[in-house]
């Protein structure tokens, strides 16, 4: 045991004095490092897609690309048009805001990658005179209808199930344009493009018409916004980090060439990290993004041990290059286990069901194997060409007393402390099954994003997130089934009673109207055709007469063997979500015939079991980082026991912080799945520093449980405390980002480290206690 | 190349008894107008070289393919008349015989160049002719990626023209025209078509949407001439490079001057077709 860490520590002399020695070449390769690495940012972009948020092998998303390829990709920007001027309040059926959505209808066909527009005003209003039918826009002209022709066209409006809700509020005072777009998905700037024009648009129909408030929202506008917050955090998070970490290492450190080193170990790490993502083709996102600023968090950790070493025995009257040597040496073993645990932690995230975590987690791997390589090369390598200022004294530093009263605390108290934090985690523990998942997607931004304001306003209104369902019928052309249709219409009016639908688009609503159209407006046809042919001759007349991009391909699939029906949900929370999935999954299987039965899918079911599917793999790839950093911890500690033992704190916080959070906030994403070997890969630090000073004082030393417990708190807890609170500054200035993934994932690591601190400076010793005094009786 | 000397030549000529006439003349109006005439003048041609077709009947097979790949078939029977009035379109009569569904369905259009078309269907179903009411030309025709006037007879008087240039297409020589069309409701801002300059037959036409991004490629093949005089193409390929959606329309054998006259296409005659 003794021949083992021997040889590290003579491995370590040898190294530092080789770094030393070579100190401008190691300077000048650092440096190339950085700059070829850094070559890779110049290939970052930002993904501008939800989908990026979902594996190629998620069922949801392959059920879902099914859908929109047999039927049409339902990409689209919502314009949500309100009269704001006092008179018109009441109504958009003005001849001024018809207007203005009459317009705004003909120039958004203009959006790029605009394939369908559809508004009141273009809504295909069939009516028939005698033996002709006529299909028309519902508004043309708008400018020049009489009050009459428009108060027409309002009951038109409010009594047409395919645009009540849908387009056009019940009350008719709200109304939206829809449309569709159909990405070549070639390249990421599409996104932006098409966001662009249509913001434009909107400014141009405001600024023509003062009296109309626009509000923009859809899925086009969501993949926009995941890229915005990405730039925006990116902007805001990067400098705001940095800032704080100078002022966190010169506050700690006091002495300029730390503080200089310190800053370009991070920096350069970091650089290293989205370097190699860039040479990876990743696409970022605001998941992703996030990994420099966990890096330039992480990075601080390794530096800031060895030089609190470095100061500590400076001031003890070593003299510089003596304290390099001394301080690697010291800290060489820690520094390369707690950066191997804290990789194995992030490396675990690909075991998520998202890839924008793989990235997370590979990125900042990569970032944190750099940190450590530069502290150990690039660290004292500068550190011996810089000025050292540090005056040799013999006062105590306040800290160090401190840390002397809490050893002598927890020596004499530790089965009371046993006793009480076993009762602590338990009770926080019993709080975990309260906790209930959430995953809006208009909700992971905050409100300083445009995209989270407008669409919070449209969503008074209308409907954002659609449920799609493909029926299929009974063989080719079997959607003019009567069975079919009639099965069909049950199925669409039990979805409109639900109590989360705001509106549901189906064929079964044309078919009615076209046969009454075909009867003379007879309200007594108002209903499903008697028969296949006549149905099917219905639809043929119809198509016929619609117009270029309002065609019923995206309702009816090629062959007619299967029609699409989308029930919009307003505002629903994951567990509403998937209450309304599991009733009508219920209600199809009891009362439509075998062939009829199908899935719900669309981007909202994605989202619905997204946390699900990410717990159940995050739980696996959790519980394998946690075997593999106690391996590790065994071997390197050389010590079963004590690597058993480093579960207990290394993992409890975990549980703490799950229960902390249910009891504070009781509601999570899907970023909490990650939280557990993200924080784990961290929280292990302070148990490595603490243990490996505990054992270096045991057989080293020959030192007793207690004086060794002693030397761990006096030589290392000042750095793990320091540490911790450069963790936590990282980690809240990740809660400042604008998307909420990111605020949780922050703010849960943060409860994490502080749960872990405590247990460390608490229970920790007091296990140890127990266990090596037990050993001692034995002997 | 002659030919664009000659007019660059003529153009010269303009220009310079205008300016010996003191009249300021922009010499890209000129050369603009030039090229319309040109266009047109094409176009005019090839749809000249048609003329005196008199009537004509096929059978035709749809074929329609989705994103991903499904497909479904319809089969047709298609009949023209030809109007000899340049400034009225032909008339044409489609009977539907599968799906078995809408057997019997009978679709009679009136083409009109600027106006809506004059359409009447028969609904066996129903057992009666509808009049359809509608602006719309360039929908899609029964679910299919064609407009029932992207495969009925061009009018050469529906579209404003241009000419751009002159390239090599497959094995022959075309000259590329643009068509803009003059009707108002038309989905299309622009087409630009390849007329080939051995046969004066068009081979290939692109399909500009309302944003003026290409929407869709038709290709024609398997031209069989009949009478020695009038070619058909016997396969045309619509693709829609947008929703990646195509369809097919494969053509039987061309019977010529059947005997058919007005009196065969009028709403009457509808019901009773097989």
């Amino acid at each position: 045991m003794e021949r083992y860490f021997k040889a590290i520590d003579e491995f370590s002399l040898r190294f530092t004095d080789g770094v030393i020695r070579y100190r401008w070449t190691v300077l000048l390769l650092a440096i190339l490092v950085t700059v070829g690495f850094s070559r890779g940012m110049g290939g970052l972009e930002f993904a501008s897609n939800y989908r990026t948020f979902f594996s190629d092998e998620n069922p949801e998303l392959s059920a879902f690309e099914d859908l929109q390829a047999t039927y049409t990709k339902n990409d689209n920007i919502l314009f949500v048009v309100e009269s704001i001027s006092d008179v018109e309040k009441q109504t958009a059926f003005t001849s001024y805001t018809l207007d203005a959505v009459e317009k705004l209808t003909a120039e958004a066909w203009k959006i790029p990658y605009a394939i369908r527009v559809d508004s009141v005003t273009n809504f295909q209003y069939t009516k028939a005179i005698g033996d002709e039918l006529i299909v028309t826009d519902l508004v043309i002209d708008a400018k020049n209808l009489t009050p009459s022709e428009l108060l027409l066209r309002k009951e038109i409006s409010l009594n047409e199930p395919l645009l009540v809700n849908n387009l056009v509020t019940p009350s008719g005072v709200v109304t939206a344009v829809n449309v569709v777009l159909q990405y070549p998905e070639a390249s990421v700037l599409e996104v932006p493009e098409a966001v662009l024009a249509a913001r434009e648009l909107r400014e141009r129909i405001e600024a023509e018409f003062s009296g109309v408030n626009i509000s923009l929202t859809g899925v086009s506008m969501l993949n926009n916004a995941f890229s915005e917050v990405g730039l925006q955090d990116a902007g805001s998070l990067t400098p705001l980090m940095f800032l704080v970490i100078l002022t966190m290492s010169w506050l700690i450190l006091r002495f300029f060439a730390g503080t200089i080193v310190i800053f370009l170990v991070v920096a350069f790490s970091t650089v290293v990290g989205m370097g190699a993502a860039g040479f990876f083709g990743v696409k970022l996102t605001p998941i992703s993004m996030s990994a420099s600023t966990v890096i330039l968090t992480l990075a601080v950790a390794d530096s800031i041990h060895i030089l609190i070493s470095l100061r500590a025995l400076m001031r003890e009257g070593l003299t510089k290059s003596e304290a390099i040597s001394e301080a690697v040496r010291l800290n060489f073993m820690p520094v390369a286990i707690t950066s191997i645990t804290t990789i194995v932690g992030f490396l675990a995230l690909n075991f998520s069901d998202s890839p924008p975590f793989w990235h997370l987690g590979n990125i900042t791997a990569v970032g944190i194997l750099a940190a450590w390589l530069f502290s150990i090369t690039l660290l004292p390598a500068m550190i011996s060409l810089l000025p050292v200022n540090i005056k040799m004294t013999k006062e105590t530093e306040w800290t160090q007393r401190v840390m002397g009263s809490l050893a002598d605390f927890v020596i004499s108290n530790f089965r009371k402390i046993l006793v009480v934090s076993s009762l602590v985690v338990l009770v926080f523990s019993g709080f975990i099954p309260t906790i209930s998942f959430n995953d809006q997607w208009v909700e992971y931004f905050d409100t300083s994003i445009e995209f989270r304001r407008e669409s919070d306003q449209a969503l008074k209104n209308f409907g954002l997130y659609p449920i799609e369902f493909s029926v299929p019928a009974l063989n080719t052309g079997g959607v003019s089934e009567p069975e079919y249709l009639n099965y069909l219409e049950e199925f669409t009016d039990f979805l409109s009673t639900q109590p989360e639908v705001l509106h549901v688009y189906s064929i079964t609503d044309v078919m009615k109207r076209l046969n009454k159209n075909m009867h003379g407006d007879d309200e007594d046809f108002y209903r499903i055709p008697d028969s296949r042919e006549l149905s099917a001759q219905y639809l043929l007349l119809y198509e016929l007469s619609l117009p270029y991009g309002l065609d019923l391909n995206d309702r009816i699939n090629v062959d007619k063997s299967a029609t699409r029906v989308t029930a919009m949900l307003q505002k629903a929370s994951t567990s509403e979500t998937k209450n309304f999935l599991d009733s009508s999954r219920k209600w199809m299987a009891q009362n439509l015939p075998e062939y009829m039965q199908s899935q719900p899918t669309s981007a909202q079911v994605m989202f619905t079991y997204i946390t699900e599917r990410n717990i159940h793999n995050m739980i696996f790839g959790t519980g394998v980082a946690i075997l593999a950093i106690a391996l590790i911890m065994m071997v390197a500690l050389r010590s079963l026991r004590l690597g058993l033992l480093s579960m207990m704190p290394n993992t409890l916080p975990l549980l703490m912080t799950f229960g902390a959070w249910a009891l504070l906030f009781g509601e999570v994403g899907f970023s909490v799945a990650t939280v557990a070997s993200i924080s784990l890969g961290i929280i292990v630090d302070d148990t490595v520093h603490f243990l490996s000073k505990y054992v270096r004082a045991k057989n080293e030393k020959g030192l007793s449980a207690e004086e060794s417990i002693r030397y761990a708190f006096s030589s290392v807890g000042v750095a793990i405390v320091v540490n911790t609170i450069i963790l936590i500054s990282g980690f809240l200035v990740l809660t400042a980002s604008a998307f909420k993934m990111n605020v949780d994932l922050g703010l849960m690591t943060i409860f994490s480290i502080l749960f872990a601190l405590l247990l460390d400076f608490l229970l920790l010793p007091a296990l140890l206690l127990v266990i090596d005094r037990e050993k001692t009786a034995d002997l | 190349m002659s030919l664009i000397k000659k007019y660059i030549v003529d153009i010269r000529l303009i220009v310079f008894i205008s300016a010996l006439l003191g009249i300021q003349l922009d010499i890209n109006t000129v050369l603009a107008e030039s090229l319309e005439e040109k266009g047109f003048n094409l176009a005019a041609r090839s749809d000249r070289s048609d003329r005196g077709f008199g009537d004509s009947e096929t059978e035709m097979t749809m074929i329609l393919r989705n994103a991903a790949g499904k497909s479904a078939s319809r089969t047709l029977r298609f009949t023209t008349l030809e109007v000899p009035d340049e400034s009225i379109g032909d008339k044409s009569l489609i009977l539907f015989s599968t799906p078995r569904d809408i057997e019997g369905t009978a679709l009679l259009s009136h083409a009109k160049m600027l106006a809506p078309d004059n359409q009447w269907l028969y609904l066996p179903a129903l057992k009666r002719v509808k009049r359809i009411s509608s602006k719309n030309k360039s929908g899609p025709f029964v679910g299919s990626e064609f407009a029932f006037e992207d495969f009925t007879a061009s009018e050469l008087n529906k579209f404003k023209y241009s000419y751009l240039k002159q390239e090599v297409c497959e094995n022959l020589t075309c000259d590329v025209i643009e068509r803009t069309p003059l009707y108002d409701n038309s989905g299309y801002t622009k087409q630009i078509a390849w007329v080939d300059s051995t046969d004066y037959q068009l081979r290939k036409i692109e399909f500009y949407d309302r944003k003026g991004s290409l929407l869709k490629e038709l290709i024609f093949e398997d031209y069989r001439i009949y009478e020695e005089k009038y070619w058909r193409p016997h396969r045309l390929v619509m693709k829609n490079l947008q929703t990646k959606k195509s369809s097919d329309l494969v053509y039987g054998e061309y019977k010529f001057k059947v005997g058919l006259t007005d009196i065969d296409f009028v709403k009457g005659r509808l019901p009773g077709l097989r």
